[in-house]
Order: structure tokens, then sequence, then C-alpha cells
């Protein structure tokens, strides 16, 4: 009978640290986006978000640093969306278990862990000398595509698993070649999947710095990029010399918490809106 | 006759090219390997290996002796990273736990979006937090002039691996077989006792997949920890002193160094050293997932 109570009480001891653990991790993320929802919101207006940066950075706005990142996240969706989905085709259509595949998948795995500063590292080397793209908006979107590439293929090949077989086999039954099998009977269900895993990936690195640091952005910039050779200003970077580098920390702490919440916002919207597409096409398929 | 032969090169040449890209893959690795090392390699014309990986003292720019040890660099990188595994782990797990077991699915299903937009955070604006809200909040707790040290850092090590520990761990404690619950709960035990004597241990190879791979990102992980901890280059005492990580040293000076010095190439010597790192933990984290998964099946 002791015992019984006692296993009770350990239970619901042990069940309301579970429940705490939980609270404390919502907590510190309702914490995060309240202190920057609150301090960030008072710095926007219409000024903030249209104007460039003035008098040594203390006043004007962000827009620059806002294109900058929408240009370079353009430059990464183009390298690494269509590579992505290839490689991800050839690994679910194409490929037969063996050695090569293995090795791939293995290669693809590991790339998604190379820390972000390494591939930085690799950008300086392979796109600004080697290439001669300099420090520029294309060294650094081509570097931050090829981070991004191990995402958009472990997605796209997410995306394609979702498609029964039947499909395929349907349309080879009729006498279909095995890529207009694929082109009629399975890239149409599998390209909203595989947009949105891709989206979810370009979120990631819209919010990246290390990669860009030495490849193409810069301190402060008085024009927007004219061409793909120009250095950029970005939000991540822009925050973080808000944040650190400034010679007048305190006095600029409202733009870098503005800034913030612009990173913020740009990048969980993008999530979101991913996340809300893969919501209803699943409900959809059922 | 002609048509059809056509139609098969295009077949073989579309094949082509999507198995261009899949090698792209492995190309990226080796070219990555390859890169570092090459520039690595002149650093040690002038640096001796293993004054290199042992040493304490870091100061290149010195007018009378270069020294470059990144020593403190490592043990700074293993400070911070062992302080965030040691908050996110048993946190992660907690949190894995009750939304495997006890949650009811409702809750489980509102939670999940919530902990993927905590990973959704840039990494600069976790640092950035670093410095105006735990930063503060650090100094007072410990009474000292400035929080931005190891602790600080692990702190927001720990938040952000938080989602990649709670993802991992739950999807391996939803792969134990029912019946292993069943027959606890059968022979008496309670919830709680189910869930942590049997169902835990039973997942256990793929909670440690969870942290090793928590572990790589925390050793790999930037900006965070070049915004939060301070940069000091002076060997670390403890978690209340300001340390500089290996990739936060990267960060710093690659901005300033001068091209073709032993200083450059030796900041691509960490970048290898780094590499080196996180692609150990993370094959042994891919091993041990692996090994699990062809055992459910």
């Amino acid at each position: 009978m002791k015992q019984a109570k006692r296993k009770k009480i350990a239970q619901f001891l042990g069940f309301f640290l579970l429940r705490a653990c939980l609270t404390l991790v919502l907590a510190i993320l309702l914490l995060f986006l309240y202190d920057i929802g609150r301090k960030g919101g008072g710095t926007i207006s219409w000024e903030f978000l249209s104007q460039a940066p003035r008098k040594g950075m203390t006043e004007g706005g962000i827009f620059p640093a806002i294109f900058g990142t929408f240009l370079v996240t353009l430059i990464t969706a183009i390298l690494a969306v269509p590579l992505g989905m290839c490689a991800a085709i050839y690994l679910n259509e194409y490929a037969r278990q063996g050695r090569l595949t293995r090795l791939i998948r293995l290669s693809i795995r590991n790339l998604s862990g190379v820390p972000s500063i390494v591939y930085g590292l690799f950008g300086v080397i392979l796109f600004v000398n080697i290439m001669r793209f300099g420090t520029s908006v294309l060294s650094a979107g081509l570097t931050l595509g090829l981070m991004t590439l191990p995402w958009t293929i472990t997605a796209s090949e997410e995306a394609l698993k979702t498609v029964p077989n039947s499909y395929r086999e349907g349309a080879l039954a009729l006498g279909a070649t095995k890529w207009q099998s694929i082109r009629t009977n399975v890239l149409p269900y599998a390209v909203p999947g595989m947009l949105t895993g891709t989206v979810l990936g370009l979120a990631r690195a819209a919010g990246e710095t290390a990669p860009i640091l030495f490849t193409g952005a810069a301190f402060f910039l008085p024009y927007l990029p004219k061409s793909l050779g120009d250095q950029f200003m970005a939000l991540p970077y822009h925050l973080y010399i808000m944040a650190t580098q400034h010679h007048q920390i305190e006095q600029v702490r409202p733009i870098a918490y503005g800034t913030a919440l612009v990173l913020i916002v740009l990048v969980l919207g993008m999530n979101m809106t991913a996340v809300v597409i893969r919501y209803r096409l699943r409900r959809k398929r059922r | 006759m002609k048509k059809r032969k056509w139609a098969s090169l295009k077949e073989s040449a579309i094949r082509a090219l999507f198995l261009t890209c899949g090698i792209l893959a492995v190309l990226v690795l080796v070219g990555i390997f390859a890169t570092l090392l090459t520039t690595a390699v002149p650093a040690f014309k002038e640096i001796h290996l293993s004054e290199f990986l042992l040493k304490k003292n870091w100061d290149p720019t010195s007018p009378e002796k270069a020294e470059y040890g990144i020593l403190s660099m490592i043990v700074s990188t293993l400070m911070v990273t062992g302080g965030a595994l040691l908050l996110a782990v048993p946190i992660g797990i907690g949190v894995a736990a009750y939304l495997s077991d006890v949650a009811h699915w409702r809750v489980r299903e509102i939670v999940k979006p919530i902990v993927e937009i905590l990973a959704g955070i840039p990494s600069v604006v976790v640092g950035f937090l670093g410095i105006v809200l735990f930063g503060p909040a650090i100094a007072k707790i410990f009474h000292i002039g400035n929080g931005l040290n190891a602790v600080n850092g692990s702190v927001l090590l720990a938040i952000m691996l938080l989602p990649t520990i709670i993802s991992i761990s739950e999807d391996s404690l939803n792969a134990v077989p029912q019946a292993y619950g069943e027959a606890s709960l059968a022979l008496g035990a309670s919830q709680w006792q189910t869930l942590f004597r049997v169902k835990v241990p039973a997942a256990l190879s793929g909670i440690i997949a969870a942290c090793m791979l928590g572990m790589g990102r925390a050793i790999g992980e930037t900006m965070t920890v070049l915004m939060a901890t301070g940069n000091a280059r002076a060997f670390p005492h403890g978690f209340l002193s300001s340390v500089r990580t290996m990739t936060a040293n990267v960060a710093i000076e690659l901005g300033e160094v001068p091209y073709d010095t032993t200083h450059y190439y030796a900041l691509f010597a960490i970048g290898l050293v780094l590499f080196v790192m996180t692609f150990i933990v993370n094959l042994v984290a891919d091993v041990i997932l692996r090994k699990y998964q062809e055992r459910e099946q």
C-alpha cells in the first residue's frame, strides 16, 4: 500500500518535472519574441524600412540591408533549388542501392553538419579567389547556395517519396520512358512539397551571417549593389555590426532591435508560409 | 527506328544530368576538405604542428615573436559546447519524453511547430539577445562587471540545440515498439517507471545520436559565441571567464589579416581542425542512427 503511494508520488513529481522542462522552453521562446517585438516594434516605421542609414549609421533606415538579403537569397535559390531537386530526383528515381548511392547520401548528411564558417572559408578560396568573383553578392550567394544544397536535396527527396509507386508504374505500363513518367506522373505531385521544403532551407540561409562575412557583405554602402560583382549590405550582418562593432553602441541599440525584428519576421514569415502550405497539401492529399 | 534511338539517347542524357547533380554533393564535401587542407599546409612551414595544437598562446601579430598556439581556443570551444550539452540534454530529453508519452496529442500538435520556430531563429539574433538580455542578467547573478563569458555562450547554445535534441529524441522514443511499454505496464510498473526505465533505455542510441548531432552544431556555431562570450584570448580559467572559441577567432581575424601570410594560412588551419572535429562527431552520430534504424527494420 505504502509502496503504491510512493509510486504515485514519484510519477506525479516526475511528470511535473517534464512539464516544467517544456514550460521553460516555451517561456524562453516567448521571452525572445516578446523582447524583440516590444523593443524593435518602436523603431519600425515606413522611413526605417525604405531609407538608407544616415549620419554614420546612427539614423535612417535599413533598406539597403533588406534589399541585399533579398538579392543574396535569390542567388542562393537559383543555385541550390534546381541542383537540389535534380540530385533528389537522381537519388529517389534513378539510383539503385549501391556503393555510389551510399557515398552520396553520406556526403549529404555530412555536408549539413559542416560549420557555416567553414563554408565561408571555402567560399573565400573557391569563389572569391579561384573563380575571381571577388568579395561580391555573387560569391556570397553561391557560398550560401552550397550550404543550402544538402537541405534542399533532403527536402526534395522527402517530397518525392510521398508520390505512390503506382503513379510511376501506370505511366511505364503505357509505354512511357522513365523521364516521361517522372515528368508527367511524379513531378506534378512532388513539386509543391519540394518547394515548401526548399523555402525552409532558404529561410535558414537568409538568416546566416558567418558564410557571408568574408565573401561579400559590407559594413556600410551608400548605394545599392548595381551588379552581381558589387558588395552588399545584409540584414544579419547589419545586426552584428549594430550590436557589436558600432562606435556608439548604446545609441544605435534601437536600430539593432529594429533590424533584429525585421530579420526575424522575414525568416519566420518564410518558415510559416512553408509550414502552412505543407499542412494544406497534406490535408488535400487525404 | 531512328526516332527510338534518339529517344533513348535523350533518356541517358537526362539520367547523366541527374547523376551529375547527385555526385556534386560528394564533390563539394571533398572540395571543402581539399581546399582547407591545401590552404592550411603553407602555415606549417613556419609553425610546428605540435606547437599549433598544444601551445596556449595565440599572438600572430606580435612584433617580437609571433605565436600560433590554439589550445586556448580548443579548450574554450569544448567548454562552451560541454556547458551547452549539460543544460540542453536533460531538458531536451525531458521535453521529448513529455511530448512522446505524457502530452495529449493536441498539445503535441501545437508544441512541435513552436519548437520548430525556435530552430528558425537566426544565430545572429540569438547572439544579440545574449548581449542585451542574458549578459546583464548573468552579470547581476554572479556579481561580475560583464556578462559576456562562457556561461552566456553555453546558455545560448543550449537554447539553439534544444530543437535538434527534442525532435530526434522524440522520434526515437516513438520508434520504441509498443509491446515494451505494454509489457512493463502489465507487470505493474507505473507510467513514469515505464517511461524512464523501459522506453528511454530502449531509445538510448537515438537519444545519444541526437546529442552528438547537437554537439557538432555547438562546436561549429559562430555568430552566437562570437557575440556573447567576450572573445578574450587568454586561457579560460572557468565558466565565468571571457573565452574565444575557434569559430569566433576565425570570424574576428580573417577580415583583417593580410593575404598570403602565415597568419592567413593558420586561420584556414583552424578551419581544418573545426571541419575534422565536426566531421568525426557527425559521422559517429550517423553510424549510431543507421545501426539503430537497421535494427528497427
